[in-house]
């Protein structure tokens, strides 16, 4: 190169272990700061003040919900259904575990450790359920009427999501072989009392 | 251990290379940073460059996060900006950041220009970079203006309603146009949601285009110095600048060190005097945008009231508007206005030397003056420093041309 | 949530602060005048004084939110940052059936404006749009006339003085005097306290000026925080010049002269 002969204007230093020293340090503290300087960008992207109070738990009273019936509420934006079960429905969900993916809840992610049980609930007949698919979010339509079914020989009731095909019994655990990866999700739930509600606080004890 | 690492470096190189060829960033670089030879005897003037890229820089950034919170509509932006300061994490601080950078661009800027007016940096072969730059100065008024509509308190209702008056002084054009940039019968929402657009989208484009433009014709004639000398007239054999030094590192890091500097003072006030005791967030403007009811002491922004004492002293409405615009307009002149056989103010006579300081004094003056009361003495006052403005200009061709200067050093003092 | 402190870190912290504050006064007193009020007494604050927020917080449920509004202000974040446990502002501060997360409305009804002739204006920004000299003053300046209250600052106000159980009852002093062109004017030179109240006047100084540092943390709840990690921010900056300058200063020395 042409170019790299020294310029009239320079006279270049021979010890450079002091220039190093500087530039990592100098370089070390910009990179800190820079860091620190990103963190309130990054920080802004979280929901707000406004957003938590507006996603503050909500109450949903469920006294004349007659078994078979759905309630549906909004909590955090997402479409809560609380799903009263009759008898015969709690009695028919160990029949078809054989079909499911995550019959026992294993995944934890999906459920409170409350909700780690056959029915997916604190009390049997109450289902309290976020109703978006585990698949793409769609949410699944609740087809309560037993036998076959265009998409299910052997239906026992659940849970069917018109986007993907998805399949859910009625404690939204997944079957096997379709495109939704896990049971649908249980938010935290407390009840108040027999006849309410509250979704997004945990039942004392159980935080 | 060799082998291995020679041979990462050669992969390094190669894919280097391959990109090369496709895009000319080494080329760019080369040119406009490693081997971009700049005069060695830059002084602390010459920080402001860099440091307005940088409040720029901040400007963008933080103007677009801001924009992810606010809401450009009457009814919502004032609570949209309470909203950012109170419930976004870290909302007042990206607000502080861009209200105190925008007064920060300013100061910046006008140091800049500063330099330039000392230096002579718009005379020739720079009479390009002079005028790229004036317009940046023009769209820079602009989009700090329509940036102060946007938090809809009652300084920012009421600067618009007097600064979009303005264009009704002009004769025939003047009451339809101010309709037409309101889009209404009055200031109102259209005219906010407008402005917005404006602000956040048409002339950061503009903006950005005209910055690019500046530095490209910079970096064609090469920057000028505190001593006016022509680093390009004495080069050694392989045609660099004998007093030339790279830009990278050289003034890379003197300008690392101006930013570190900058960021102390512009932390200070974002921290301790985000309002700057009323100068950088007017009092007023923690009011609602109320239609009905004008605050009692109105004046816009500090870095306008130079130019608002203008158009308050004359006690003519077009005139006035007129003077206020001939005021920023002349600035395009400079470089034909100074007949000056030198280009820095080292070398130049004493008179230019006065006028030059006088000058800067009539500018502070001037804009004490618009944020004062406005009394019978004031707008005397204020009409003895408007004439002194004009005639900084008016005098400007024959003090620089019939001076007598000092002689210029064939190559740049230290 | 609460923070625990060593007494000595907030000793530094604090005197840091009061550094940068006094250095920040005397570079910008001289600017601070131009926008300011005639005739107003310093408030003499201090934002960052938990206790005086605190009682400043409970002065202004009781006396001033029955009719003001903070639009702006959750009940919530008052407690967050006044260190205050949420149960005791929603027992203590918080009338009616307002929950914590609530913004600070009033428990006035909207046909309020028949009351006093005007709706009462929202409190949230005051001290940043009036300043905290202004507030502090014009509740120290009620005085009573056979017309009823006025105030000095701020005439014919049309709210009544509130805390005159405080304060006690002043009578205006008034001079009269003529202009140039021999019409006369009378003035209201100076307030004397005619009748006393519950509480000295020095306590009552203390009471006004604890409402006054409450509304100037309201208007801007972040300048607790603000004015804390400020002096850090200003610390790691002078470090990195400081490094910056040592570099610039290495790489100068190619540099011929």
């Amino acid at each position: 190169m042409s170019n790299s002969e020294t310029m009239a204007s320079l006279d270049p230093q021979p010890d450079k272990s002091r220039r190093t020293l500087l530039l990592a340090g100098t370089g070390a503290l910009g990179v800190v700061g820079a860091g620190f300087a990103a963190w309130p960008f990054y920080a802004s992207w979280k929901p707000s003040a406004k957003a938590r109070v507006i996603g503050a738990p909500v109450e949903a009273f469920i006294g004349d919900l007659q078994p078979g019936q759905i309630l549906r509420v909004q909590w955090r934006g997402q479409p809560i259904g609380l799903l009263r079960r009759s008898e015969e429905m709690i009695s028919l969900l160990p029949e078809i575990e054989g079909d499911l993916s995550d019959p026992n809840s294993d995944n934890a992610e999906q459920q409170p450790d409350y909700a780690q049980n056959q029915h997916r609930s604190l009390k049997p007949d109450l289902l309290v359920m976020n109703m978006f698919c585990t698949h793409l979010g769609c949410v699944p339509e609740l087809i309560t009427e037993v036998g076959a079914q265009p998409f299910e020989q052997n239906w026992k009731g659940g849970f069917f999501c018109p986007c993907h095909k998805s399949k859910f019994d009625l404690a939204g655990r997944v079957y096997s072989g379709v495109p939704a990866p896990a049971n649908m999700v249980i938010p935290p739930y407390s009840y108040i009392d027999d006849n309410t509600i509250m979704i997004g606080v945990d039942p004392e004890g159980a935080a | 251990m060799a082998k291995p690492a020679s041979t990462l470096s050669r992969q390094v190189d190669a894919v280097g290379s391959w990109i090369d060829q496709r895009i000319p960033i080494s080329s760019f670089w080369k040119a406009h940073i490693s081997e971009y030879y700049a005069p060695k005897n830059f002084n602390i003037m010459y920080f402001f460059g860099s440091l307005a890229m940088l409040v720029l820089v901040n400007q963008i950034v933080t103007g677009i996060f801001l924009t992810m919170h606010y809401k450009p509509d009457a009814a919502e932006a004032f609570a949209s900006v309470e909203y950012i300061m109170r419930d976004v994490e870290w909302g007042w601080l990206i607000r502080y950041m861009h209200s105190t950078g925008a007064s920060f661009f300013f100061i910046v800027v006008y140091l800049h220009m500063f330099r330039a007016l000392m230096y002579g940096s718009y005379k020739s072969p720079r009479e390009l970079v002079w005028i790229l730059g004036v317009f940046i100065y023009l769209v820079l008024m602009a989009e700090a203006f329509l940036g102060y509509v946007l938090p809809w308190g009652q300084m920012s209702y009421w600067g618009a309603q007097v600064i979009v008056s303005l264009f009704g002084a002009l004769p025939v054009i003047g009451d339809p146009l101010v309709e037409w940039i309101r889009g209404d019968f009055f200031i109102s929402d259209a005219t906010l949601n407008r402005f917005f657009a404006l602000h956040v989208v048409a002339l950061p484009l503009a903006l950005i285009m005209l910055v690019v433009l500046h530095l490209a014709a910079l970096h064609e004639v090469g920057s000028n110095n505190p001593d006016g000398v022509e680093i390009k007239k004495n080069k050694d054999a392989q045609g660099r600048p004998l007093d030339g030094i790279p830009f990278h590192p050289y003034y890379t890091v003197k300008d690392i060190f101006g930013v570190g500097v900058f960021l102390t003072l512009f932390a200070f006030v974002i921290f301790y005097a985000p309002e700057f005791g009323g100068y950088f967030l007017e009092k007023d403007n923690f009011v609602e945008a109320n239609p009905q009811v004008t605050p009692q002491h109105i004046v816009p922004v500090w870095y306008f009231t130079p130019y608002y004492a203008i158009l308050r002293g004359v006690p003519d409405k077009l005139l006035g508007v007129l003077l206020m615009g001939a005021a920023v307009m002349i600035l395009f002149l400079m470089p034909w206005l100074d007949r000056s056989k030198v280009r820095s103010i080292r070398y130049k006579g004493w008179g230019s030397k006065i006028m030059l300081a006088v000058f800067a004094v009539t500018f502070i003056r001037l804009g004490m003056l618009g944020v004062a009361e406005g009394t019978t003495a004031e707008t005397i006052e204020t009409r003895f420093w408007t004439f002194m403005y004009f005639a900084f200009f008016a005098l400007m061709p024959f003090i620089s041309k019939y001076e007598k200067t000092k002689p210029v050093p064939e190559r740049v003092t230290s | 949530m609460k923070r625990f402190k060593t007494p000595t870190a907030s000793n530094l912290t604090m005197r840091l602060k009061l550094f940068c504050a006094a250095a920040l006064l005397s570079a910008t007193s001289g600017l601070m005048a131009a926008g300011g009020y005639e005739g107003l007494e310093s408030s003499g604050i201090n934002v960052q004084d938990i206790a005086s927020l605190q009682r400043g917080a409970g002065l202004f449920m009781n006396y001033c939110h029955s009719c003001h509004s903070a639009e702006y202000m959750r009940y919530q974040r008052l407690a967050q940052d006044l260190e205050l446990p949420e149960e005791m502002v929603e027992e203590n501060l918080i009338y009616g059936d307002r929950e914590i997360t609530d913004y600070m409305i009033a428990a006035m009804p909207d046909n309020s404006s028949d009351w006093f002739g005007k709706k009462p204006p929202d409190l949230t920004l005051k001290a940043r749009s009036r300043g905290p000299d202004w507030i502090y003053t014009f509740l120290k300046s009620y005085y009573l006339t056979d017309e009823g209250w006025n105030n000095k600052i701020l005439a014919n106000s049309a709210m009544p003085n509130v805390l005159w159980q405080l304060q006690g009852i002043q009578r205006p002093v008034v001079e009269t005097y003529e202009d140039d062109t021999g019409v006369s004017h009378s003035e209201v030179t100076a307030l004397e306290l005619e009748q006393a109240g519950l509480q000295t006047p020095e306590e009552f100084e203390q009471t006004i000026r604890d409402i006054t540092a409450f509304l100037e943390y309201m208007a801007e709840p972040v300048i607790l925080e603000r004015e804390r990690m400020g002096i850090w921010v200003l610390l790691f900056l002078v470090i990195f010049t400081f490094a910056a300058w040592l570099l610039y200063h290495e790489y100068w020395k190619d540099v011929k002269k």
